[in-house]
């Protein structure tokens, strides 16, 4: 399988993206934000970071660049799009996936584990996934994620939430929402499933030494998805 | 503008330095020579008061490639790795602006340790308020720690440790010291020593603006009430073109093109320059007019002394112009030849084709006035005898409840978690344990780092002091298993003018120096910051020391929280009961006088030493070391952290249990062993020499003491965890 992770000028989780898929079987290439032209990819991710410092709003100058129109066109013929948390930003600001995200409730940069509960399984993502609940881990400031009633109720109806953040044992509640999400959605789709933008990065728990192991289950259940 | 003594002491130079000055040059030097001399002279740069001080420092060991005087130290970790580390103050800018103060401090350390050719790997901080009471210290503790997230996370370094804490002597005067560690190849090291003639003079990174000007002389300088006034002399810092350029200079360097490089810090571009010149033994001259500036107009003046931010001056092979500046457009920085390397030994700037300065490099640098103050010694403390009865009435679970709550104590969550410390992907214990570890990107090596200072223990009695926060970062870096290789020291106290404080400054670094030493735990980096102080009121000593420590396999990573059900919790080192300066005597005695725990380096050592010897035999399932608020706050933090009870029963010692439970005596350790192993244990303690005492058992959930007192782990843990958000939200 082959993927692609774009680095825009301030990315700073393009390396883990990159460690984390080749270790669980994708041959992965880094591509250049000024590229025009995607390599031929079966996934391509924008990783995290600050691109372009999230001077304007986080996301919206790297939505203009050059490769993105390539991406945008990769998404529309149906190829699988992924944005982690600034890559999720990036993805609202195309208008590949709906909504936008806004600043922590809080007003406080956040990093810790949370768990999320997988919301909806017929897409390549999270088909075969067993559990229904994931500890993943968050590092953002502007994660809140915000859309208009009528998107809300197009996104339920269509099933595009992909994640929300509940508790250990799945429980959706307030307490639980990190960031002051509506609906504590942590992540969500286009309406055909192949763009998945969230706020968790499952890039950093792929290893029992780190903040825990069910990315290395999301990549590897990600990869057989494909294949 | 003319220049005369007044115009000398408006700078911050003494009528003896402009004398100086004047005698050197053998006339009268014009305003952009003076703003040049002062910049250089000043305390922050020449470390006039310090110098001869910092000299009796240990500073070379088997495993030290650079010690002091480059941009940072340099350790070699085997296999060809180094690590770049050094930490650096940034207290006065963060008490006029916290933010940016903040920020531009974690900028700063960072491209002290990417222009040695390392990528930055983790970053440390310590920061110190003033009492929770004072009204400026909400304020201050959130800006300074926005700031820091704001750059940090920005960069992608975790942030995997720090230390914070509350004192009513920072009341005027906040401590903000940020380090960064760095992983290079040995072979792939760079320095700021110039080399060869007629080599071209390079800027890269961002355009010079009027913003930080005078920026070092203002952290010379004691505050007074029109302190506000000096905010334009804070620098703003943009972390985005930072990791621009960070990703730029490690593009240039991957080749063979640099000579020297240097990064413009406090004194930008003066200091940068002449640093180079004067290591090289060259001249440098640099023709002003190509500086890249953000505003117009801007005087040679402004341009020399400007603070702006993420800039960088090297010096490049000849020829090499064209393929550095190609690299330097991908990431869209500027990049200029302002100059170039000559034999004259001066530096020389040239502005609209006139010559406005003139200065011979060694003027500037090695006939820079060195101080040699006078100081008083301290005399240490009488110690207080505890009277029974004031001690008699005291709750244990109550006293432990307060201390735990402590500003001082409590964790420090809502603070860290504002940090991103898993970006890299390689933090394998993160902060609110003894130590930050990362993995050596790729191999079992991890890196173990921590940051310490015991500003209580160094005002009592500064010699005692001095050694104590170098053996707690010992301790805290061979309680996660990691071999403590060497330090760097940032050293924060109050006039070097007044006696007291010289006296206090003298005494530190002597015990500094002694305990590093002694423990083969030499001195690598570092950066002194005088002057912290509010009128007459100057902050207690505080010199903060940064450890770093190897881990050969991070699988054999030792982490503070219980592990199992039935295991056996010890007490490596004795405990004598001394309470004098602990937390337990100043916040529930209320008791501030007497000596600090004394430090005996033979058993430091020797403790250390043995339990790395446990941990290598893997025979320790947890380990911490005890510190503030002495056996029963060590055991409890482990307690919560590993949501596991203990317990207790006191040994049949002589001294009473309060004294036994909260004393502070140094050189322990409370470590955790399975049943089975407790004869290999204590065989390898009592053949080593070392004490140890049998604390007691871990059970589920609830704390006993002697099988009287009891509490359940999750009220101790409120305790600890609610402090500081209830402020911070209040």
């Amino acid at each position: 399988m082959k993927s692609s992770v774009i680095t825009f000028p301030g990315s700073n989780c393009d390396r883990d993206m990159d460690v984390a898929l080749k270790k669980f079987g994708f041959k992965n290439k880094m591509v250049w934000h000024a590229d025009v032209e995607l390599p031929k990819s079966d996934l391509v991710v924008l990783p995290g970071g600050f691109s372009y410092g999230d001077y304007l709003r986080c996301g919206s100058m790297a939505s203009k660049s050059k490769i993105m129109q390539s991406v945008i066109n990769f998404a529309n013929s149906g190829g699988m799009v992924m944005g982690i948390c600034n890559g999720f930003q990036i993805l609202v600001e195309t208008g590949l996936v709906p909504g936008v995200l806004l600043r922590n409730k809080y007003l406080e940069f956040i990093c810790k584990n949370v768990f999320v509960k997988i919301n909806d399984k017929k897409n390549k993502y999270f088909k075969n996934v067993d559990n229904e609940v994931l500890e993943f881990h968050i590092a953002h400031n502007e994660g809140n994620y915000f859309c208009t009633n009528d998107q809300l109720k197009e996104i339920e109806d269509n099933n595009q939430i992909a994640i929300k953040y509940c508790d250990e044992n799945g429980k959706i509640e307030d307490q639980f929402n990190p960031n002051g999400s509506i609906k504590n959605i942590a992540g969500i789709f286009n309406k055909e499933k192949n763009v998945l933008g969230m706020m968790p990065h499952p890039e950093r728990m792929i290893d029992t030494s780190l903040s825990g192991e069910d990315g290395s289950l999301f990549f590897k259940n990600l990869i057989n998805n494909l294949k | 503008m003319i220049v005369n003594e007044q115009v000398a002491v408006d700078h911050g130079l003494k009528k003896d330095e402009y004398a100086k000055i004047c005698k050197l040059l053998k006339r009268n030097p014009n305003i952009t020579e003076l703003g040049i001399f002062s910049a250089m002279w000043n305390e922050h740069c020449s470390y006039k008061s310090s110098r001869l001080h910092l000299k009796k420092l240990p500073t070379k060991g088997k495993k030290v490639i650079q010690g002091p005087g480059e941009n940072a130290g340099v350790i070699d970790i085997e296999d060809n790795d180094a690590i770049v580390f050094k930490i650096e103050s940034h207290n006065h800018p963060s008490f006029i602006e916290p933010y940016q103060g903040a920020a531009t401090g974690v900028g700063g350390i960072m491209r002290d340790v990417f222009t040695m050719g390392a990528r930055p790997i983790a970053n440390l901080n310590s920061i110190h308020f003033g009492s929770p009471q004072n009204k400026k210290t909400k304020n201050l503790l959130r800006g300074v720690v926005h700031g820091i997230g704001g750059y940090g996370n920005c960069m992608g370094v975790p942030t995997i440790a720090g230390q914070t804490s509350f004192d009513s002597s920072y009341n005027g005067n906040i401590l903000v010291n940020a380090m960064t560690l760095g992983l290079v190849k040995k072979d792939k090291i760079f320095y700021s020593k110039a080399a060869g003639l007629n080599k071209p003079v390079i800027y890269v990174g961002s355009k010079t603006g009027r913003d930080g000007i005078h920026g070092a002389s203002m952290a010379s300088a004691s505050f007074d009430e029109k302190i506000e006034e000096k905010k334009p002399t804070v620098q703003v810092g943009d972390p985005f073109t930072e990791k621009l350029l960070l990703e730029a200079c490690l593009e240039l360097m991957a080749g063979d093109s640099i000579i020297a490089i240097q990064d413009m810090g406090a004194a930008g571009l003066t200091s940068s320059s002449i640093e180079m010149a004067s290591k090289g033994n060259l001249g440098i001259e640099i023709n002003l007019n190509k500086v890249p500036c953000r505003e117009a107009k801007m005087t040679p003046y402004e341009i020399m002394l400007s603070e702006s931010q993420e800039r960088m001056l090297i010096v490049l092979e000849n020829g090499k112009e064209e393929q550095a500046k190609k690299i330097f457009d991908k990431w869209n920085l500027d990049f200029a030849v302002i100059g170039q390397t000559t034999k004259s030994k001066k530096i020389e700037l040239y502005f609209d084709e006139k010559k406005v300065a003139d200065i011979p490099v060694n003027t500037l640098v090695e006939n820079s006035p060195m101080y040699d103050r006078k100081w008083k010694k301290a005399k240490l403390p009488k110690k207080n005898k505890i009277k029974k009865e004031d001690i008699k009435h005291l709750k244990i679970i109550d006293t432990l409840k307060k201390i735990l709550s402590n500003p001082n104590v409590c964790s420090k969550e809502w603070i860290w978690q504002q940090y991103d410390h898993t970006v890299m992907g390689d933090t394998i214990q993160k902060p609110g344990g003894d130590a930050g570890v990362v993995r050596v990107h790729g191999t079992n090596k991890a890196v173990a780092a921590s940051v310490d200072s015991s500003a209580v223990y160094c005002w009592a009695h500064p010699l005692t002091g001095g050694k104590q926060v170098v053996c707690e970062s010992f301790r805290n870096l061979v309680s996660v298993g990691a071999k403590p290789i060497a330090i760097t020291n940032c050293l924060n106290f109050g006039s070097p003018e007044n006696e007291e404080n010289m006296g206090e400054f003298v005494e530190c670094v002597q015990g500094i120096g002694e305990a590093s030493e002694y423990l083969k735990f030499p001195v690598v980096s570092g950066n002194v910051s005088f002057y912290n102080q509010t009128k007459e009121q100057g902050i207690k000593p505080t010199p903060a020391i940064g450890g770093v420590g190897l881990i050969k396999d991070y699988k054999n990573m030792i982490t503070m929280e219980f592990k199992e059900i039935d295991n056996l919790v010890l007490v490596i080192g004795k405990t004598e009961g001394h309470i004098d300066q602990s937390l337990f005597a100043r916040n529930i005695l209320d008791e501030k006088n007497g000596p600090p725990p004394e430090v005996n380096l033979f058993n430091e050592k020797n403790n250390g030493e043995t339990l790395l010897k446990l941990i290598n035999n893997n025979l320790i399932r947890s380990a911490h070391d005890v510190s503030l608020g002495g056996i029963i706050t060590a055991v409890a933090k482990m307690s919560i952290k590993g949501k596991k009870g203990i317990n207790i029963k006191k040994p049949k010692y002589l001294i009473n249990e309060i004294e036994y439970l909260f004393a502070e005596d140094q050189g322990r350790y409370i470590i955790e062993i399975s049943k089975i192993d407790f004869k290999k244990v204590a065989d390898i303690l009592n053949k080593n020499a070392v004490h140890f005492d049998e604390l007691g058992t871990i059970i589920e959930n609830e704390l006993y003491i002697n099988d009287k007192t009891k509490v359940t782990i999750d009220e101790l843990s409120t305790s600890n965890k609610s402090w500081l958000t209830n402020y911070m939200s209040k």
